[in-house]
């Protein structure tokens, strides 16, 4: 197979465009499915939940990261490790409150817009907002409650795509009920 | 990176997703076709981007072959385990460790419910293969999981 050699190198990016591809017949299916943005908006945060919610087990078992002592490290592992590791880029984190509760991912690129263009009839579409689902699940399943949206999105034409997490409150384990 | 992950999460999301949208009494096959027609525009799209570079394949059998191998491994990582043909336009790909099954019980319980996890694979063979000028029809078929077959019936034009 004379062909083969120069398909081999392209092996990681093609599984990258796979996941992009997956994802943007998944939106143009919602946008036929449901009338408004909103609705689909919401549905992507739900489904990114899900996600999320499964995908936090399966990080932490290839990432051997350990427990976070605050919530700038907890910053850092999701954008140096996390992203890294699932979509292979590197975010910043900046814009921090001075609170310390509050904080932006700057993302320079973002795989999953990579062949996207918005059509004018889908103004407040965030094609994103996957991202925030899986962000939120998986902070849940660690025990923190986030708020999490899209501050900026270059499908929008900001110069950057910008995340904001806002950390809410500590999630008590709740035993249930009569159980000692 | 672990993207591989990803999209399997993915690929459940949008099976869980377009099952519970469509409910009724045709639910099953509307379900399947929805998914297919994913796996299609999916199929043309990586297929596009994946052979801009290359030569101009030989026959018909080098695209079949091109899609067991390349293909395959780009996309679950491995070829497909055995292609047969009955040399008119009926191909059969069998995958002994199908990757998007692997997560379910192998057992009976769940057999029901493996079409839905294969439609969007078929629509992605179909797909490929008519960006690469083969109108085909890929149906799929498990008897023990997972293992599956794909069933590619080419469409002369």
């Amino acid at each position: 197979m004379s062909r083969q050699s120069n398909r081999s190198t392209d092996t990681k990016k093609m599984n990258s465009e796979l996941f992009t591809l997956t994802y943007g017949a998944l939106v143009t299916q919602l946008c036929k499915d449901y009338e408004n943005d909103e609705e689909v908006n919401k549905q992507l945060e739900k489904m990114g939940y899900n996600i999320g919610v499964r995908l936090i087990e399966d990080f932490l078992a290839r990432s051997s990261v350990g427990r976070c002592q605050d919530f700038r490290e907890t910053a850092d592992v999701i954008a140096k490790v996390a992203f890294k590791m699932y979509l292979g880029i590197t975010p910043s984190v900046t814009n921090w409150s001075p609170a310390g509760d509050e904080f932006s991912l700057i993302l320079e690129s973002n795989p999953l817009v990579d062949f996207v263009e918005l059509p004018d009839n889908h103004s407040t579409l965030i094609y994103s907002n996957l991202l925030c689902g899986v962000l939120r699940g998986a902070l849940e399943m660690v025990q923190m409650a986030v708020d999490v949206r899209f501050a900026q999105d270059t499908l929008r034409g900001d110069n950057v795509t910008e995340i904001r997490m806002k950390f809410i409150k500590r999630i008590e384990e709740n035993l249930p009920a009569g159980d000692e | 990176m672990a993207d591989e992950a990803l999209f399997q999460f993915l690929h459940n999301e949008v099976i869980q997703y377009v099952n519970s949208a469509e409910s009724g009494d045709t639910e099953n096959g509307r379900c399947v076709s929805k998914l297919e027609n994913m796996g299609f525009r999916v199929g043309q799209g990586l297929v596009e981007r994946f052979t801009k570079d290359t030569a101009r394949f030989k026959d018909e059998l080098d695209v079949m072959k091109f899609i067991c191998k390349d293909f395959w491994t780009c996309v679950f990582k491995k070829q497909i385990d055995n292609l047969r043909t009955n040399h008119q336009g009926i191909y059969v790909l069998q995958d002994n460790k199908f990757r998007l099954l692997n997560q379910l019980s192998a057992g009976k319980q769940y057999l029901d419910h493996a079409p839905k996890y294969l439609a969007f694979t078929c629509g992605l063979v179909r797909g490929g293969l008519s960006n690469l000028g083969v109108k085909s029809i890929v149906t799929a078929e498990v008897s023990v999981m997972p293992a599956c077959k794909f069933q590619v019936m080419i469409q002369k034009m």
